[in-house]
């Protein structure tokens, strides 16, 4: 027996037409659904904080919106997503009314939640976490009053629950985001959750579809103009009951799965590749390698998997000041250093306005700014963008810097434009603060229920 | 100091090219793909062929990414080994300026660097032939 997942999201803001694409011609069993990066979940907080009916990814509801055809061509169909955000149990109601409308008013619903801690965090430090930063060692007083944010990764256990009940569309939190591939891949093969090396491949396939596109083709280094990225095929995990795995892409697609493209994601975030850990196993993918087996078609074999670790990773973000990006573009001969110049009025101004900023960064895009000093610096370009970042813990400090902007296209060197449109505005900085909790204290909450019993409000735990 | 690194130089003096050892790119011999984690980055670098992966074992060690990437001030690196993928992968501990979250910079994810770290130069091996990239 095999099973078919395909991932049509890899991030919010991906593709809005990929999921139907992938839907309509992978032949899939799971069409999965990943928007979740390290700092969503703040910027979904801060949109909840603001709205009560706000706080999931709602590009989820136009992506499933142009579903409906292939859910109804399509009744095997399952999709898995983690597009709840801080409120599943919200995406979960929002999406049941679509359906409804749409006439799949039968629809099965899950909502997975459990993993936002923040309610919680005073409990849970009294129990004796303490949630030190992992990468500085800080300790959380320093900022607990500022936590925006802060949510387990839940593992796979939720959506196989789910799956479970009869669920077809299943909305998750927070949950690693290969656990959105091991939950379909245990619940249709019925794999113990100590079947270490199965939930290890299935954890390699769900880390090599969670990019999307970045599997098969996009952000390819070895790219060159021979490979066409139009109507690029998002990827197939193919799974086996054994514990085999292929990667793939619907058949007559752009882009490319190739042993090149796939081990690139293959090392795609990753630290310790001898231990790639999430609450469902902890994968070793060192002795990972891959074979083409045919056209789009790579093979993945060698995945070794032990003991899930003790500990969730937790994801908090807390309030640390405000941000803003201007720039400008700068034109004609010198336009590396009549841009440094531009910048250096800016400062001017600002100090003689009494705003010194606590962080700022300059870069002339065009002569090797992005990286600078590591990409070889050429200021005899015709034309640079000027940008300069700025932080600071005041808002009217950095509303004072974007105001800089403007006057030097009458008042700087020749040559500047490209200030035209609003005005940027300061942005609040959720900053990332990446630490653990015992699994114990983690248990993920399933809601399931027809469309029309989450209209209703009934939707049983 | 050009010399000590293998970067060919003119002689004014001779007039005649000091015989040095000729120099290729990573990407010659290999492909990679970067992102980030919090603050940190990493870069996995991925040989085309077997003959590519022991050459790097020896050559790309973690103290000379650190000396490539010095401008950007990576705290710590730390290479693992993939064997079965012929590849390293480089943690790059503090490399991001604050990270996603909090980096001023254009690139705060880091998604730029596997193609910096692919134009570091490196003296080109004797068996070069045997480590491009296959047809």
């Amino acid at each position: 027996m095999l099973i078919r997942i395909g991932n049509g999201a890899g991030f919010w803001g991906d593709n809005l037409d990929a999921p139907r694409c992938l839907a309509e011609r992978g032949e899939l069993d799971y069409l999965t659904l990943e928007y979740l990066a390290e700092l969503t979940l703040s910027i979904l907080a801060h949109q909840r904080s603001r709205n009560p009916e706000a706080g999931f990814v709602a590009d989820f509801l136009t992506v499933l919106e142009s579903l409906v055809p292939v859910l109804r061509a399509q009744p095997r169909l399952k999709v898995v997503t983690n597009a709840g955000g801080m409120s599943p149990a919200q995406c979960a109601r929002q999406t049941a009314r679509m359906l409804a409308a749409a006439g799949l008013g039968d629809t099965r619903l899950a909502a997975v939640s459990g993993d936002d801690l923040l309610p919680r965090l005073d409990g849970l430090c009294a129990a004796g976490e303490e949630f030190s930063n992992l990468d500085s060692g800080r300790k959380l007083a320093e900022v607990r009053p500022e936590i925006a944010s802060a949510n387990a990764y839940l593992g796979a256990r939720g959506i196989v629950d789910a799956l479970g009940q009869g669920a077809r569309i299943v909305i998750t939190g927070r949950v690693a985001d290969a656990s959105l591939t091991v939950g379909p891949a245990i619940h249709e093969f019925g794999w113990r959750w100590n079947d270490w090396d199965r939930l290890a491949t299935a954890t390699v396939a769900g880390h090599l579809i969670e990019c999307g596109a970045q599997a098969t083709g996009g952000m390819f280094s070895g790219w060159d103009s021979t490979l066409s990225l139009r109507e690029l095929g998002y990827p197939i995990a193919v799974l086996s009951e054994a514990g085999e795995l292929m990667i793939t892409k619907p058949a007559g697609t752009g882009g490319a799965v190739t042993v090149d493209t796939v081990a690139e994601q293959l090392v795609y975030e990753i630290g310790d590749p001898q231990h790639y850990l999430t609450p469902d196993v902890d994968t070793d993918f060192s002795q990972v390698q891959l074979h083409a087996a045919g056209p789009d078609q790579v093979v993945v074999s060698g995945a070794i998997g032990a003991p899930a670790p003790p500990r969730f990773k937790v994801s908090m973000a807390y309030r640390d000041g405000y941000m803003a990006t201007g720039t400008l573009v700068i034109c004609g001969e010198q336009a590396g250093v009549k841009a440094r110049q531009c910048a250096d009025l800016i400062f001017s101004r600002l100090r003689t306005a009494g705003v010194v900023l606590q962080r700022t960064h300059v870069e002339c895009l065009g002569t090797g700014d992005t990286l600078p000093g590591v990409w070889p610096r050429r200021d005899d370009v015709q034309e640079v963008v000027l940008r300069i970042a700025v932080h600071d813990p005041a808002r009217v400090a950095v509303e004072r810097f974007v105001r800089e902007f403007s006057p030097l296209v009458g008042s700087g060197p020749p040559g500047v434009t490209g200030y035209t449109g609003p005005r940027v505005k300061p942005y609040p900085v959720f900053a990332y603060w990446p630490t653990t909790v015992a699994r114990d204290h983690v248990q993920p909450v399933v809601e399931v229920s027809d469309a029309n019993g989450w209209i209703n409000g009934n939707s049983g735990r | 100091m050009a010399g000590s690194m293998g970067i060919p130089v003119d002689n004014p003096q001779t007039q005649k090219p000091v015989p040095m050892a000729a120099t290729i790119r990573l990407k010659d011999i290999a492909h990679a793909r970067s992102g980030d984690k919090g603050n940190h980055a990493n870069v996995g670098i991925i040989a085309y062929t077997t003959a590519g992966f022991e050459f790097l074992g020896r050559y790309l060690t973690e103290t000379r990414l650190a000396e490539f990437l010095l401008p950007l001030r990576p705290r710590q690196v730390e290479r693992f080994e993939m064997p079965g993928i012929l590849a390293y992968n480089f943690v790059l501990r503090d490399i991001l300026a604050g990270g996603a979250s909090r980096s001023l910079r254009t690139d705060n994810q880091g998604k730029v660097l596997s193609l910096a770290v692919l134009e570091m130069p490196i003296p080109a091996p004797a068996n070069l032939d045997a480590m491009r990239r296959p047809e």
